[in-house]
Order: structure tokens, then C-alpha cells, then sequence
């Protein structure tokens, strides 16, 4: 259990490489979820909560998104922004926010997918409500996001975790640059090639237990709104 | 409710153009190098003398040569720090007046188990051993990614004048240096590595074969051509290769891993 002291010595003793490392990682982390809730849950609430006609279609390519593999989003978004590639003028690769945007892409699905199954399930019964209420289309959607909001933290979360855990795509586009782009688990990735497993697993502890705090406070807060 | 949201959003707004200002940072040197150089901790090593030294900021990405090299052909690297000869030449064939600077090398070595079933230590040359390990059918891990150590390994077969592709006992892993280390540890296999990412890597293996003549790996720069990408930080790369062959670079190479190994892992090629 000698990985356990080192994750202990790393977290509590000064390390300020790997403080630095902890603020990209939940910048990244932060920032990737907060745009693709902001994407996702729009969209999953209209897929979810309204009926048309290519309404299967657009479920089913939700769910395919999902399946990206994150090394594919990576290299899409790395031949983007490439500097031969078509965005290369924008100068992104290399940097936090590439990795962010490759990150939006493989997370804004998960997002708006499982937003759509869970607004789907009582979608009917609102609207029918709204309708005998006479309440508009518009108002029925932000109505839809009150109603939701608790399974929507949960959603959110699982996106951070999903965030917060990947490795290959930002690998590509954020390139593991030290004191820039290098985040837990692309050290983990790189202290394991070195053979550095000890170290590799106490700080993926030491990354368990970032997340464990932050889904502690997201917990408190979530029953702080069931109450209300 | 709404308060807090507020904070939260004002302070990704904040952590935000933290991160904008930090990539518009010049003058920054973007340099494209290979594992063995960054993971042997040699970079991480000169890099804040050099970045004493002149001023400027540099960002390493790290990947095996062939990939190195093709974020030069990309023009997402400014300089290229790699060891493959005859890959550096092709791509300094294409056409932009780049030249090929080596400045420093160090040994490929052979590692394997202990007990080297094939017998190689023993060998004069490293394609003798190749052959060895070949007649024997003795395991062997491949990195298989055009790296320039898996350049250099394929190059010994030929010279060993067999194939092992498709042998059972050649095992094609598709990773870097660290990883095929890790898996001939496990499999008690040979494989070649460079010098100093196998003694940074934490294993039971055995240096059995090196400083043979056909077994020396010499690194080179390539600053990357503004005739190739206009907007190439030219003179930032070359400013690095400048300090490079200072003679305080040089003397800060020479002594890199002397304390934590007893030896040292890179030699400077004379002037």
C-alpha cells in the first residue's frame, strides 16, 4: 500500500508542479462540462420533450455520438487545428482550449442523449398539462428545465466524470506540454510509460479524490434543491 | 440559487482568459521531439537553463520519431529534436533548405532477461545478436511505431539478413519506448531500446549488447524552414540550437544522469 503515502505525500506536501497540474486538469474539466451542459441539455429537452418527425433518427445519431472514440475526436479535432489544417490560423493546438473543444465533442452527446431519455419518459403527461393550461411552447421548455433539474445534476456529473477521466484525445490536441497542458491523466499515462507505476497509481488516487470532493459538494447541493 | 450560479459562471469567465492569455504568451518555441529525449527527463532537464538563458518559452510535445517528424511536415513544431538518420533525410529532402544539425548521441542498447536464453552477450555486433535471438526464436517485443529506435531495429534485422515478421515469438506492440520496456519485462523478452529511456524505466531487464559499432543513435535539430510555414518561429529555433551547442549547454549534457545512474546518458558529438 505504498502508493496510498505517496498519494498522501503528493496531495498534502508542496508540490506546486502537480498543483498546477490539478488547476489545468479542473479548469479543462470545468469548462468542457459547463459548454456541453449548455449544449446538451437544450437539445436533449427538445429532442426529448417534443415529437416530430425525424425524431427517431435524431435519437439514434445522439446515440452514436456517444460511441465516439475519444481518440478519433482527437485526431478530428488535431487535423482541425493543425496549422496546415483548416482552422490552423487560430493558432488553438497545443492548448488548454483545444482540449476543451475535444472535449465538448465527445461529451455534448452523452449529455444531450441521456437529458433526452430522461425528459422523454415524462414528456407526455407535461405537455398534456401545459396544453390543458394553456401555457406556450416556450414556457413549457423552461418549465421542462425546472422540473428536471435534479436528474440534470446527475447528468452533468457524469459528463464532468467522463471530462475529468479522459486521456487519448487530449493527449493529441493538448500534447502533455509541461506547466501547460498536462493534466492527471496524461501524467498518469506518462509516469506509466517511464515504469513509474507507484507513482502512476497514487496520483490517479489523488485525481479519485478531487473527484470525490467535487461530487460531494454537487451531492449537498442536489439534496439542498430537493428540499426546495 | 441564482447567486451562486452568478459566482460560478463569473468564475469560468475568469479561469478562461487565464487560459487565453496564456497562449498568445510569446515568443514561444514549439518543439516536436521523441520520447526517448523527453522521458529520459533530459528536456525537462535543460529546459529551464535554456529558458534562463535566452528568454524564450518552450513547449515540448513528445511522440516517437516517425510522428516527431510529422508534426514538422503539419507545422505544428517549430524545431524537431530526433534520432532516425534516414527519416530526418527524407524530410529535409522535401525541398526547404532545412538543415540536419546532430549534436549529440548516445548507444541503442539490447535488453532482455537475465538468463539471455539467446546468448547474446557474447555478440560483436548487434546484427550477430539479432541473429542469435532469431535462431534461437528467443522473444522479442517490437515497438512497431516507426519510431526511430523502431526504425533502427528493423534496419539490424535486415543487416542480420532475416525477417522475423510473423514469427510467433515477435510480438508488434504498436507503443512507445516505455511501454515495450514494460512488456519485455513481463515477457522476459529482448528488445531495443535507447540508453537512457531504459535506465529512467523501472525493470528487472539486463543491458546485454551495447556500445557496438552498429548500435550508435545520434540525435539531431531541424529548425523548421519559413519556406516550408511562413510564420515558423525561425529564429526562436535557432536560438535553441545556438545555445544547444554553447559550451555551457554542452557541459550540462554531458553531466545529465551522471549522479542518479553513475554514467552518463547523452555524449555531445565533437564541434
Amino acid at each position: 500500500m505504498e502508493f496510498i503515502r505517496t498519494a498522501l505525500n503528493l496531495l498534502f506536501g508542496a508540490n506546486p508542479e502537480l498543483r498546477q497540474i490539478i488547476g489545468v486538469t479542473l479548469r479543462m474539466s470545468m469548462f468542457s462540462t459547463l459548454i456541453s451542459a449548455l449544449l446538451g441539455i437544450p437539445i436533449g429537452v427538445w429532442v426529448g420533450g417534443n415529437e416530430f418527425k425525424l425524431k427517431g433518427w435524431v435519437t439514434r445519431l445522439m446515440n452514436t455520438l456517444m460511441g465516439i472514440p475519444p481518440v478519433v475526436g482527437g485526431l478530428v479535432v488535431y487535423l482541425l487545428l493543425s496549422r496546415s489544417g483548416p482552422l490552423g490560423s487560430l493558432k488553438l493546438l497545443y492548448t488548454v482550449t483545444a482540449m476543451v473543444i475535444a472535449q465538448v465533442i465527445l461529451i455534448t452527446p452523452i449529455i444531450a442523449s441521456m437529458t433526452a431519455n430522461v425528459v422523454s419518459i415524462r414528456a407526455n403527461s407535461i405537455r398534456e398539462t401545459c396544453h390543458g393550461l394553456g401555457i406556450g411552447n416556450h414556457q413549457r421548455m423552461r418549465l421542462m428545465l425546472a422540473e428536471f433539474r435534479v436528474p440534470f445534476i446527475s447528468i452533468v456529473l457524469a459528463g464532468f466524470g467522463r471530462a475529468i477521466a479522459e486521456v487519448g484525445a487530449i493527449q493529441m490536441v493538448g500534447g502533455n506540454i509541461q506547466f501547460k497542458t498536462r493534466v492527471m491523466t496524461t501524467a498518469i499515462m506518462m509516469q506509466s510509460n517511464m515504469g513509474h507505476f507507484e507513482l502512476a497509481v497514487a496520483l490517479g488516487v489523488v485525481l479519485l479524490l478531487i473527484s470525490f470532493a467535487i461530487n460531494s459538494f454537487v451531492y449537498r447541493l442536489q439534496k439542498g434543491w430537493q428540499r426546495v | 440559487m441564482k447567486k451562486l450560479f452568478l459566482v460560478l459562471i463569473m468564475g469560468a469567465m475568469v479561469f478562461s482568459f487565464a487560459a487565453c492569455q496564456k497562449t498568445i504568451e510569446n515568443p514561444v518555441i514549439r518543439m516536436s521531439t521523441t520520447t526517448s529525449v523527453n522521458d529520459s527527463g533530459l528536456m525537462g532537464y535543460l529546459l529551464p537553463e535554456f529558458e534562463k538563458a535566452t528568454g524564450y518559452k518552450l513547449e515540448i510535445t513528445s511522440a516517437g520519431t516517425g510522428a516527431a517528424i510529422e508534426k514538422g511536415v503539419k507545422g505544428d513544431a517549430d524545431i524537431l529534436l530526433v534520432h532516425s538518420k534516414s527519416q530526418e533525410e527524407k524530410f529535409i529532402g522535401e525541398g526547404f533548405d532545412e538543415v540536419r544539425v546532430p549534436f549529440m548521441y548516445n548507444y541503442f542498447v539490447i535488453v532482455g532477461p537475465a538468463s539471455d536464453p539467446a546468448g547474446v552477450k557474447n555478440s560483436k555486433t548487434a546484427a550477430e545478436a539479432f541473429k542469435l535471438i532469431f535462431d534461437s526464436g528467443s522473444p522479442f517485443i517490437t515497438r512497431g511505431d516507426k519510431s526511430g529506435t523502431n526504425t533502427k531495429e528493423l534496419g539490424l534485422w535486415e543487416a542480420a539478413g532475416v525477417n522475423p515478421e510473423g514469427q510467433p515469438w515477435y510480438e508488434n506492440i504498436g507503443s512507445g519506448m516505455g511501454a515495450a520496456l514494460t512488456a519485455a519485462n513481463e515477457k522476459q523478452a529482448y528488445t531495443l531500446s535507447d540508453k537512457a529511456t531504459y535506465l529512467a524505466h523501472e525493470n528487472d531487464l539486463e543491458i546485454l549488447l551495447e556500445t557496438a559499432d552498429d548500435m550508435m543513435n545520434t540525435y539531431s535539430m531541424i529548425a523548421i524552414s519559413p519556406k516550408r510555414f511562413a510564420d515558423t518561429n525561425a529564429v526562436g529555433a535557432q536560438a535553441f540550437i545556438d545555445w544547444v551547442k554553447s559550451d555551457a549547454a554542452r557541459k550540462l549534457i554531458a553531466e545529465y544522469g551522471v549522479k542518479e545512474y553513475g554514467q552518463a546518458l547523452f555524449y555531445n558529438l565533437d564541434k
